[in-house]
């Protein structure tokens, strides 16, 4: 005998716990399996893009902390360098370091949000968020000392960055570069060896390395499948070639690869943070520019290896004071494409799973 | 008064008080009286038990997540179960359009009822239960099912496609979990010769923690998936489903679901410290050691202990998938249970009326064949394994030219 059966279509989202934003998802089931899905966007479209045509180029980095508002200073660098190079302005050795300081941090800060909600989505419900967030209340405070802002920081500024760190700012970040890893091996000891996460993730949702590189997916989901592409090693850009680190690369390109690594690129961040706080060099901060400045007409395409994959600004001027046309290609939308080839055939749990490891931030796939 | 309830600690005072007072031919209406002041009593005791664990579950949750948990109602926050009671039962009574009236306002009822039923034959003292049934744990098992229903019945009624989600995984989990937790059971039953709770209890010369290693395993696996603890809450699966089942429910009738949920979790350990930690004796040394505490102390002390593993194993275990949690109750709990089934009744086989020593030796015998047996099981489960576990390595890459 045979019962006749039905799909059902169920919405998840905008308003759902565990779609990081407000993401739509419109999913076809065959009781837990998940048969169609079609992702829904545009609920935080701010149209960030045609804002920046009516901003100065120096206004531009505010609406660049709104885009991935869990690492904003990531946003500000790549704006920073796009601008940079379109107008031909060399920034301050000082300044670029403390730029890649500031970047590191801010990694460590999302990937230490991301693996809270891959958690917080694999059930364990507050404990691992909860400790992931008192770490990054700590780098928070540092970019609170270095800008005074802790989320819209506005830190970097063409040329380098508006201010330099205070002294105080030193003192707590050696403390946090002492105290730091001992809470990294703590979430190790309680996460990497749990029998429990090893079934949840291990060979759930494999991305190929093939069609990783044909979706164009980059960041940790694109190193999880076995590629090692970081921008900051294959295109090093402001001070990273004088750095010594490595990348984490994966090999089954699952859920548990995803996730590993992220907890080892937080324990590289630390390694360049070191490395930078005992290189720097004294001097200006900031190259002196105009109140306006005005790049000669052209256009140029910065990209930087934020912490979701691969950040790019791309400028046009046509010699005014604001950019002509500003294009953000922003890596949590083109990571979000592979969703549907990822979940077909797998269960809903693995769907809310699978989109936490992909890290997804609605701020920059919307714009 | 029944020769039964002659010995009954709390039954006893309460008829001879109402008794004296009544004149002789009244004696039903004092018999009557009692049994409602200590059904009335029960119920009361239960209800404030509830809003403590809310209490303990919430603050302790907060400690195991860094956090304070709630602090300002009251001294040290002891009063924010009965704020927010307050603030439920003051909600709108929200039912969907979609939703079948009947269902939806027929099931909290059904999730909290059968959790007071099996109140009446769980004892928590020396001569203190409502009723000696010789088929506890028989009625304990039945009457549990019934919260099944409820769930169903509100998932389905609710007319939400993720209480009807909440509800599919309901039905599948909490009947594939009845399998091993009766199992689990046999093993108590076959040492303690009887089905009474009261003679479970008193057949206990070792707590049968001891005896039943493997049982008590199944057990509290199994009762976890029965009052949808983590790591089997899929039912609820807030990251999932919302709320699962009870997704669109409100004012009363959810703070009826809650008080069901929570009351179970407290009567589930309420019957693991009377199936395997002694109930109300002294759980160290030999039954005829002196009472230090009483014996009702000694109970809710057994009844916060577990709720205080429970509530750990809350804060750190990840959800398991629908599927994974099914196996587990097919391919580890059911072998399991039935090792122990076998292996117990062997020994009671052998040693129907066992001296102390030999008493122990089963404790030695029972707690080899849980260790071999659950480490075996888990080797299996290690090479089912498809894929390897270290795969993430640190290289480094050239610049490419440009």
């Amino acid at each position: 005998m045979s019962l006749r059966t039905e799909p059902v279509t169920i919405n998840i989202g905008p308003q759902h716990p565990s779609t990081h934003g407000v993401f739509r998802l419109r999913v076809t089931f065959d009781g837990e399996v998940i048969q169609d899905l079609e992702p829904i966007f545009g609920y935080l479209h701010r149209g960030t893009e045609k804002l920046a045509e009516e901003r100065s180029y120096t206004q531009v980095v505010t609406l660049t902390d709104r885009l991935d508002y869990v690492s904003p200073m990531l946003n500000n660098q790549a704006y920073v360098l796009a601008v940079e190079k379109l107008a031909g302005i060399e920034p301050t050795e000082r300044g670029m370091y403390l730029r890649v300081m500031a970047a590191e941090l801010q990694r460590i800060a999302s990937h230490l949000v991301a693996t809270g909600f891959l958690l917080q989505d694999l059930g364990a419900m507050g404990t691992p968020l909860m400790y992931c967030f008192r770490e990054r209340e700590r780098i928070l405070d540092l970019f609170e000392m270095l800008c005074g802002a802790r989320v819209t920081v506005s830190y970097m500024r063409p040329g380098g960055v508006f201010q330099d760190a205070p002294a105080d700012f030193w003192k707590a970040l050696h403390t946090f570069l002492d105290e730091i890893p001992v809470y990294l091996d703590e979430l190790d000891a309680l996460l990497t060896e749990n029998e429990v996460l090893l079934v949840r993730t291990k060979g759930v949702g494999v991305l190929p390395a093939q069609e990783a590189i044909n979706s164009s997916v980059t960041g940790p989901v694109l190193r999880a499948s076995g590629i090692a592409w970081d921008l900051r090693q294959v295109d090093p850009y402001e001070i990273y070639d004088r750095l010594d680190f490595q990348i984490p690369v994966g090999t089954n390109g699952d859920t548990y690869d995803r996730f590993m690594v992220r907890i080892l690129e937080m324990r590289q961040s630390l390694n360049i943070v070191a490395q930078c706080a005992k290189q720097i060099p004294n001097g200006p901060v900031r190259s002196e520019l105009p109140y306006f400045p005005r790049p000669p007409i052209g256009d140029a395409y910065a990209h930087v290896e934020a912490s979701k994959g691969e950040l790019g600004f791309y400028l046009v001027s046509d010699g005014g004071i604001s950019p002509y046309r500003c294009k953000v290609r922003s890596p949590s939308f083109l990571n979000l494409t592979i969703l549907k080839d990822l979940l077909v055939g797998l269960k809903l749990a693995d769907l809310i799973v699978i989109l936490g490891s992909i890290d997804i931030n609605m701020g920059e796939v919307d714009r | 008064m029944g020769p039964v309830l002659s010995e009954n600690a709390l039954y006893r005072p309460l008829y001879s008080f109402l008794d004296g007072l009544l004149p002789e031919s009244l004696d039903w209406v004092a018999y009557f009286l009692t049994g409602f002041a200590i059904v009335f009593l029960l119920v009361n005791v239960l209800l404030i038990f509830a809003s403590v664990f809310v209490f303990m579950l919430r603050r302790l949750l907060g400690l195991f997540q860094t956090r304070l948990g709630p602090n300002r109602v009251g001294p040290f926050g002891i009063l924010q179960p009965f704020a927010d009671l307050l603030k439920l039962l003051l909600k709108e009574d929200v039912r969907p359009r979609e939703a079948d009236p009947l269902l939806f306002t027929i099931a909290p009822v059904l999730m909290v009822a059968p959790v007071f039923i099996i109140l009446a034959v769980v004892p928590f003292g020396r001569n203190s239960f409502l009723a000696d049934l010789n088929i506890a744990v028989l009625f304990f098992i039945g009457v549990t099912t019934v919260s099944t229903l409820a769930v169903f019945l509100a998932g389905w009624g609710s007319g939400n496609r993720y209480a009807l989600i909440g509800a599919v995984r309901a039905v599948a989990q909490l009947v594939s979990y009845e399998v091993p937790m009766v199992l689990s059971l046999v093993g108590v039953l076959l040492l303690a010769g009887t089905m009474s709770l009261v003679g479970v209890v008193e057949a206990q010369r070792i707590p049968f923690i001891l005896l039943q290693p493997l049982g008590f395993f199944v057990f509290l696996m199994a009762a976890s998936a029965e009052m949808n603890w983590t790591p089997f809450d899929l039912l609820e699966a807030e990251s999932e489903l919302t709320a699962g089942f009870h997704t669109e429910y409100s004012g009363t009738k959810f703070s009826l679901l809650q008080l069901g949920e929570f009351a179970s979790v407290i009567v589930l350990s309420g019957s693991i410290s009377t199936l395997f930690l002694r109930g109300w004796e002294n759980p160290f040394g030999p039954l005829s050691w002196p009472e230090v505490l009483p014996s009702h102390i000694w109970f809710i002390a057994k009844i916060f202990a577990v709720l205080f593993l429970l509530i750990w194993v809350r804060a750190t275990i990840v959800r398991l998938r629908i599927d994974q949690v099914m196996a587990f109750a097919w391919i580890v709990l059911f072998p399991l249970a039935i090792i122990n089934m076998f292996v117990t009744a062997g020994l009671v086989v052998a040693w129907p009326e066992p001296t102390t020593a030999q008493l122990w030796m089963m404790v030695a015998v029972n707690w080899v064949v849980a260790i071999v047996s659950i480490v075996g099981i888990s080797f299996l489960m290690e090479k089912n394994r498809k894929v390897p576990t270290t795969t993430v390595r640190l290289v480094k890459v050239t610049p490419e030219v440009r």
